[in-house]
This record gives structure tokens, sequence and C-alpha cells, in this order.
């Protein structure tokens, strides 16, 4: 009980931000209307998918340095969960993106920058494929992983600033938090936020655990 | 010997092989020359958007086809040899600065085939070609360390493809609104940001490469 509080803790935040986030009041605004409700869920799938990237990288780094083969299979399922958020954030932005921006996907320098994020954690697990033998799919991933990191925030985080965006915080855009929340979103929304990025990892840690339980079952005796 | 010892001497021997074979060169060479040609044909005439971002593409091409052999022209054998006698670092560094020589030369070569078949509208020349010469350095540091890791993967060229392509898209954002900006002659201080970030990604590459070749050289 003592270890799995933060799971209850995962459970009650998204419950709570669910139903508080489609029933709880929001301010009447220009455009966004009642889709504000969606930063309640478009936002945490970044915020989640980026703490898995970190998780990742940081047992890479751990691997690289002590050749634990667990550290392995935590890093490449880190990257697994996060592409699943990355691709539910992807698809709340566009639903999103096509009321307020009249499309589902504009040419906007934030979204493409996640989309080729994206494409670089599934060039990982297709290199992850192409190798064979463990140890050396294990140290040549962790390099890939490491190498492309810093390139992904650059992409995500950097880019957007430096350019034109739709999005808010980005080109010279106000954050969202200054225009839009009222004190009535924002608890709701940190519960979201911290909700979704411990159910992330809790889904990574569950994964890991499949993962320890085959290779157990397949080591010869 | 110490480090830059060690470089210099692996630099002069990526150079000297090169120029004993030219095979390398002339390979890139005959592959850049065709590929502006055949878009030559295709286009014929071309607005500067057009323009600036198919010389891009026609670099990044002949690039990667130049800097994915950097590690697998060599037999293990001699590999195994350079890892007797020599520092990893100084080893990967000596690639980066030789791949950076070579990408430089093939890409002021490219430049000036593609301005003499397509007419040039660059505004401000002098600053497009900082650009060119940026790309090139770039190029080279991001790939010299992908081609490191494709070489280990064995089926080199497609590997190549897949774990290049997403890690230069955003150096070349930056890059073509950089060429962009010196192609409209616009005021050379809009584009200190880019150069600012471009030099950025190449120091935290170069970091990183050196960190973890190390790793990726023992087998």
């Amino acid at each position: 009980m003592r270890k799995n509080w933060w799971k209850i803790l995962a459970a009650c935040l998204v419950c709570a931000s669910v139903v508080a986030g489609f029933m709880g009041p929001v301010p009447k605004l220009f455009l966004l209307h009642e889709t504000i409700r969606n930063v309640y869920f478009h936002v945490p799938m970044w915020f989640a998918m980026f703490t898995l990237y970190t998780i990742s990288v940081v047992y890479s780094v751990k691997y690289l340095n002590n050749g634990n083969p667990k550290h392995d299979i935590i890093a490449v399922e880190a990257v697994n969960t996060g592409v699943i958020f990355c691709f539910l954030g992807l698809l709340t932005g566009m639903q999103w993106a096509n009321i307020t921006w009249g499309e589902a996907w504009p040419s906007d320098s934030k979204t493409n920058g996640s989309a080729i994020a994206t494409l670089m954690y599934l060039a990982y697990l297709v290199l992850r494929n192409t190798l064979e033998e463990e140890q050396k799919r294990a140290k040549i991933s962790a390099v890939y992983n490491i190498f492309a990191f810093p390139i992904m925030i650059v992409l995500m985080y950097i880019l957007p600033k430096m350019t034109d965006s739709l999005h808010p915080g980005s080109g010279g855009n106000s954050t969202f938090g200054d225009l839009d929340m009222d004190h009535n979103m924002r608890p709701i929304f940190y519960s979201a936020v911290v909700g979704w990025i411990l159910t992330g990892i809790w889904i990574c840690t569950l994964r890991y655990r499949v993962r320890l339980l085959e290779s157990k079952a397949n080591q010869i005796d | 010997m110490s480090l830059l010892q060690q470089i210099t001497t692996l630099v002069n021997k990526d150079l000297t092989l090169e120029w004993r074979s030219k095979h390398a060169v002339n390979g890139i060479l005959l592959y850049v020359v065709s590929t502006v040609f055949v878009c030559y044909q295709a286009f014929k005439s071309v607005d500067t958007l057009i323009w600036n971002a198919l010389f891009w593409i026609i670099l990044l091409f002949a690039s990667i086809n130049a800097i994915s052999r950097s590690f697998v022209q060599e037999s293990q054998y001699r590999q195994l040899y350079y890892y007797a006698i020599a520092n990893p670092r100084s080893i990967i560094l000596s690639k980066i600065i030789y791949n950076i020589i070579l990408m430089t030369v093939l890409s002021a070569i490219a430049y000036i085939v593609y301005s003499l078949v397509f007419q040039n509208p660059v505004g401000d020349p002098l600053f497009y070609f900082i650009a060119v010469f940026l790309g090139a350095v770039s190029f080279a540091t991001v790939f010299t360390m992908v081609s490191g890791i494709s070489a280990k993967t064995g089926n080199n060229s497609t590997m190549m493809a897949v774990l290049a392509f997403p890690i230069i898209i955003p150096l070349l954002i930056v890059l073509i609104t950089l060429s962009q900006n010196a192609l409209q002659g616009l005021d050379r201080v809009e584009s200190y940001n880019e150069i600012g970030v471009l030099v950025a990604i190449n120091v935290i590459t170069v970091t990183i490469s050196l960190l973890l070749f190390p790793y990726l050289w023992r087998d």
C-alpha cells in the first residue's frame, strides 16, 4: 500500500480532472468558447510525453554507465509509452485546431515540430528492430536516444518560439495562462497535468514488469 | 601522441586516402551536377522560394551520400587497428573535421554549378555563402555521428536515411530561413538569431558526439 499511493493519486486526479473538466465553469472567450476545456486534455499529454522521454534518456545514460539490461528495458518502454502519449496529443490537438484554426493540420511550427519529433522516436524503435544482438542493440539505441533528445527539445520548444506559430507561448504570443485561464481553471489544469504524468509512469512501469516476466520466462536454466 | 597530434595525423590520413583515389569527391561531384541538371530539365525556371528549397534538398542528399560512407569505407580490421593505437575521441573528431572539409568543398562546388545552371537571384551573396558554409558544417557534424551509429547496424544506406532525416530537419528549417533572408537581401541583423541557434546546435552535437562515441566504438 505504501508503494502504491501514487497510483491511487494518479487515478483520482485523472478522474477528478475529467469530471471537473467537463462540468466545471470556464470563462466565455471569443473563438475558443467551450473548446478551452481541451486544455485539460491536450496539454497534459505533452507534459506526460516529455516526462517519459526524459526518463528514457536518464536510463539510457545509466545503461551506458553500468550495462544493466534492466535499464535498457526501462528506456525502451518509456519511449513506447511516450509515443502513445505523443499520438494522443496530436489527436486532441487536431480536434482543437479543426474548430479554432479552421483545419485539422494548419502549417504551424509547433505542430510540425512535434510530428517530426515523433518520427525521430519511431526511428529509434526501427533502429532497435534492425539489431539482433541484445547488448549491441541496447548500446547503440542508447547512443541514438541520447543524441536525439536535445534535437527534440530544439524542435518542439525552441524553434516554435523563434518563428511564427499559432500556439500560445510561441512566436511572440502570450502564454495561455496569462490571458485565457481564470482562477477556476488552474487547479483542474494542474491536477490533470500531474495525474496524466503519473498515469504515464504507471503504464511504463507495468510494461516494464511485463517485459521482465517475459525475459524471465525465456531464460534457460 | 597527444590528442591534437592524433587528430591531425588522422585527418591527414583521410585526406591522403581521398586524394589518391578521388573516389568520394568525383562520385559526389557527378551526383551533384547530374541532380542539378535533372532539376533544370524539370523546372526550367524557378522563383526565389523554390530556388532556395531546391538547393538545400540537393545539398542534403549529396551530403547524406558523401558522409554515410565515412565509417564503412574502411575494413573492420583496420578500424580495430585504429582502436588499438588512437583515442576514440580523436577518431570521431578527425572524422568530423574531415567531413567538414569535404562538405565545404562539395557545397561550394554545388553552389557554383547550381547558380551557373539556374539564374542566381541572391541579394546578399556573401551572407548566402556564410549560410551555405554553416549548412555544410552542420550536415558534417550531425551526419558523422549518425553514420557511426548506422555503420554498426549493417544495412547502412536505409538506416542512415531513417535515422538522419528527422534529426537534420530542425537544422534545415533554420538554414532555409537564414538563406532566405540572405536571398532577399534583408538587413543582416535580422538573421543573427538563426546563426546563434545554428552555432549552438553544432556545439551541442559535437559535445554529445565526443561523449557518446567511446561507447559506440567498442564492440
